[in-house]
This record gives structure tokens, sequence and C-alpha cells, in this order.
């Protein structure tokens, strides 16, 4: 659609959002994209990075609050993007806050999450939110591929409105392994270091 | 002659020259056999392909005129400078004045070409910029590496805008017998055509006959017998091509051996200050994308000095 095009467009000119895959190639199978999280273009940047062929079949995850926010966020975010919100104040215990997402993957799409939450104000992760670890566990075969983004946190510092035109690179990794047994922290520790392991 | 078939005359010269050096890099392709000379092949490859959109620009620049021209410069500063500030270290504290650089000073600067003000495109950047900068910065309230932070943002501007902006700046130039029959346009060929030919040619010199290093550390390519043999030959191309210029034959041999000198020093300098920030070239330190400062550092260096001789001894 017309405002995606618009919105990879502008992506491009200001951060040119180069994708660079790492010891490995751009996959059809279905996975979860997760990357480091410095700024509000990060979301973006990450999708416009993939191949339009996968990014057909990709949504990113977005929180609520902001890119649900206004009307002009949410028509932009959901026709610009295709995001999937989830709710992340979770003031009604009783529903699944990753609901959301166990619906995408379900219906055979793939996800972009960014693990720790929020964003960061330094270019490295800080510890990645369980998230990630649970849906692992309820979709064992979808696969993990990390990613790293360089330079957003320079872009677009936490408290600016609009990103500086700053060449970033989106490195993408090779799938996670799988560990049989393999406890939740150690899982994502281990998830972490592979994003870092990019920068 | 009039603009147009001396433009004709020239862009078909221009083409069939590019046509054989695509044929013979073809050629050289095929017989390459050892890493090396793949290498310096691919090298000349890339030059060549580089001149092919050159001159398919240049051509719609002709077409579409002045203003299309600027908008194009202008987008060339734009990714310089982009590609400039990506390789510097700055912090979050310099957010509003590049903010600014990019939004405000590179348009203005453009403009101020556009509407014709010399007075004030002239010293712009190197007033108000300078000034400015610094200024937006402090607000920000970080003072650690100050003076390094911002000195290295007054540079890139001043690099991959101010000193860019003086090729297309050449259109407003007012020559008598030359200016009003719309020939300005190829004055910018010329100051381009010259700097693209003597880096070429000092590095086929180079290649065949290169053996004392002039700066090796900054640059390892440049050698003297290169830069002697690749300036005269390029200084030969300029005054042959005395007849697309305002000047005659020797003062045409002149001009180019300016634009040799300056961008010589300029491929120098900005060499300097790449390696000084870690990169080999400005286009593979940053992945995927870049190389526009890789050819444009020449010419930040002869446009500004080339306008201004122009305009010294060839205007009222």
């Amino acid at each position: 659609m017309w405002l995606s095009e618009l919105l990879i467009g502008s992506v491009r000119l200001l951060v040119g959002a180069y994708p660079r895959w790492v010891r490995s190639a751009p996959s059809a199978a279905q996975g979860i994209y997760f990357a480091n999280h410095s700024s509000h273009m990060d979301t973006l940047v990450l999708w416009s990075a993939l191949p339009p062929e996968l990014r057909r079949q990709t949504r990113p995850v977005a929180a609520k609050d902001y890119w649900g926010g206004s009307a002009f966020h949410r028509y932009v975010s959901g026709k610009g993007f295709n995001v999937v919100l989830i709710e992340r104040a979770r003031e009604d215990r009783s529903v699944d806050p990753l609901q959301p997402l166990y619906d995408v993957l379900s219906s055979g799409q793939s996800l972009i999450i960014f693990p720790e939450g929020t964003r960061k104000p330094q270019a490295l992760p800080d510890p990645f939110k369980s998230g990630l670890y649970h849906l692992s566990q309820r979709f064992p075969n979808v696969e993990l591929v990390p990613v790293y983004l360089e330079n957003l946190h320079r872009s677009m510092p936490k408290g600016t409105f609009f990103p500086l035109p700053l060449i970033c690179t989106v490195r993408f990794g090779a799938p996670l392994a799988t560990i049989e047994n393999e406890s939740k922290e150690n899982f994502l520790e281990r998830a972490r270091r592979e994003v870092m392991a990019l920068a | 002659m009039n603009v147009q078939p001396k433009f004709y005359w020239l862009i078909g010269g221009v083409v069939v020259l590019l046509f054989i050096a695509t044929v013979i890099g073809m050629l050289l392709k095929m017989r390459a056999t050892t890493d090396s000379s793949r290498t310096v092949v691919d090298n000349l490859n890339q030059r060549t392909r580089a001149w092919w959109s050159m001159i398919a620009i240049f051509v719609l620049a002709f077409f579409i005129g002045r203003n299309a021209t600027l908008v194009l410069f202008g987008i060339i500063s734009f990714l310089a400078l982009r590609e400039f500030i990506t390789l510097t270290p700055t912090k979050s504290g310099d957010y509003y004045p590049l903010a600014l650089s990019f939004f405000l000073l590179v348009p203005l600067q453009y403009y101020l070409i556009g509407i014709d003000w010399y007075a004030l495109f002239s010293i712009f950047i190197p007033v108000y910029g300078f000034l400015l900068l610094p200024a937006f910065a402090a607000l920000a309230g970080d003072v650690e590496d100050f003076l390094a932070r911002i000195a290295k943002i007054q540079w890139g501007v001043m690099i991959a805008v101010y000193c860019v902006s003086h090729a297309p700046a050449l259109l407003l130039l007012d020559v008598p017998g030359y200016s009003e029959s719309g020939q300005n346009v190829l004055l910018l060929f010329y100051l381009l055509l010259i700097v693209q030919m003597s880096d070429v040619m000092q590095y086929v010199f180079g290649k065949l006959f290169g053996k004392t290093k002039i700066a090796p550390v900054v640059s390892p390519s440049k050698t003297v017998e290169g830069f002697i043999g690749g300036g005269a030959s390029a200084v030969a191309i300029g005054a042959a091509m005395w007849w697309i210029t305002p000047f005659t034959p020797l003062q045409s041999a002149g001009m180019a051996l300016i634009i040799v000198l300056m961008g010589f020093f300029g491929g120098l300098a900005l060499s300097a200050i790449k390696r000084s920030l870690g990169a080999k070239d400005w286009g593979t330190m940053i992945e995927g994308h870049g190389g526009v400062m890789d050819r444009m550092d020449s010419v930040s260096f002869a446009a500004p000095i080339f306008f201004h001789v122009t305009r010294y001894y060839f205007t009222p």
C-alpha cells in the first residue's frame, strides 16, 4: 500500500536501514525477529530491512500506549506496517498480554519483537523480559532470529521526536539453536548474547 | 558556438569514451587472473560505472534546468553529511546541532544559491553556521569533549555542504560573452571532468609507473609518478577542452592545474580524516551503502577555489 511505500522510502532516506545477513540468509520459514531497542524508529527500520516477501508475512509488535495512542498513530502503524498492539501496563491480570502474539503465530505469520520491553539509551541491550521465552515454549518450531540495530540510539535518542539522518545497518544473525530443558534465565541470557554478538 | 551544439558534441564524445572504457573494462575482467589484478580491474570498472550515472544525471540536469541541479547537489550534500556524521562519534547532546545541520543548513545553503544571493551564501555557513552550531550544542549541557564534538560537526558541514555547494554555484556566475548563452552548466561539467580525469589518470599512472609514495600512511596509492603523470594528462585534457569554457587554451590549462592540485589535496586531507576515524573507505566502513564522500572528496576542495578564481578574474 502507498503508506507502506512512503514509510519505507522515508526510512531509507533518513537512516538507510541496510540489511546485513551475518552467517545467515533470509529464510521463508516462520520466525520471530528479536532485537535491541533504543528508539521509536526501531520497529519501522527492522521491518523495512526485511526482504519484501518476508515483510508481507511479518508483523511488528508495538506498545499500545505509543503506536495505539492517537488515531494518527493507530492509522500509520496499522495500515502502514501492520503492527500487533500489546498492552504494556497490564491492568487486567486475567488476560494474558501475549495472547495477541499467540494468535499471530498460530495464523502462520512472523513477528518482530523487542524483548527488553522498552527503549534503552545505550546501544547494547539490557536483560530481556520473559515474553520471548514464553513464545519459544509455546511455538518451538518457529525460528528465533537475533537482530542488531546499529546507530539508532544516536539517530533518535530517547526524548527526541524526529530521527537524525545517520546510516543504520540492520544485522540479522543465524536462528537460535534449541537446547532441551534449558532454564528460562539461561535461555533469555543466551538470546541477549546472540544480539550482542552481532554488534 | 552556441551551447546546444557544444553540449551535444560534449555528451557524444563522453558517451563514446565511456563506451570504449566499458568494453575495455569487460575485456580486462575476462583476462584478469590474479586477485590483485582483479581488484584493479574492479576498481576501474567501478569508476566507469560512476561516470555513466554521472553523465546520466548531468544530461538530466541540463534539460530540467538550474533548480533541478541545485536539488540534486542538495541531495548529494545531505548524503555526504549523513556519511560523515555516521562515522563521527557523536553523543545525544549533539542532537540539536545535528538536526540544525541536516534540516536547516543544507536546504538554506542551496536556497541561497538558488535565489542568487552571493553575499549571503558565501558566508552563511562559515559565519552563521559556525556560531550557531556550538550555541545549540551548549544548550544541551554536555561538556565532555565539547570542543572536539562540535569541531567535527562544523567540519562535516563545511566540507559536505559549504564546499560541495560551490560546484553548482558556478551556475550563477556572470561571465561576459559566456553566461548570456546559458553555458555555465558546461563550466560545472568542466570542473567535474577535470577532477575525475585527474583521479582516474593518477590511478592509472600510479599503477603503471608508481614507485615513490607521497604519503604512505595517509594514502598508499598516491605516488609521485602517478601524480605527475595523471596531473599532467588532466591539465592537457583541460587545455584541450577550452572551447567549452570562457578561458583561452592557456588559461584553461592553468585552471585545470588549480583543479588538479586542489583535488589532490582534497583526496589527501579527507583520506587522513577517514583514517583518523578508523575507516579505509567512506563506503566500505558503512555496510551495504556509502561512498558518496569517496566520490566527492576531490570536488569539495577544488570547487570553492575554482569558483572564486573564475569569479575574480572572469566576472566584472
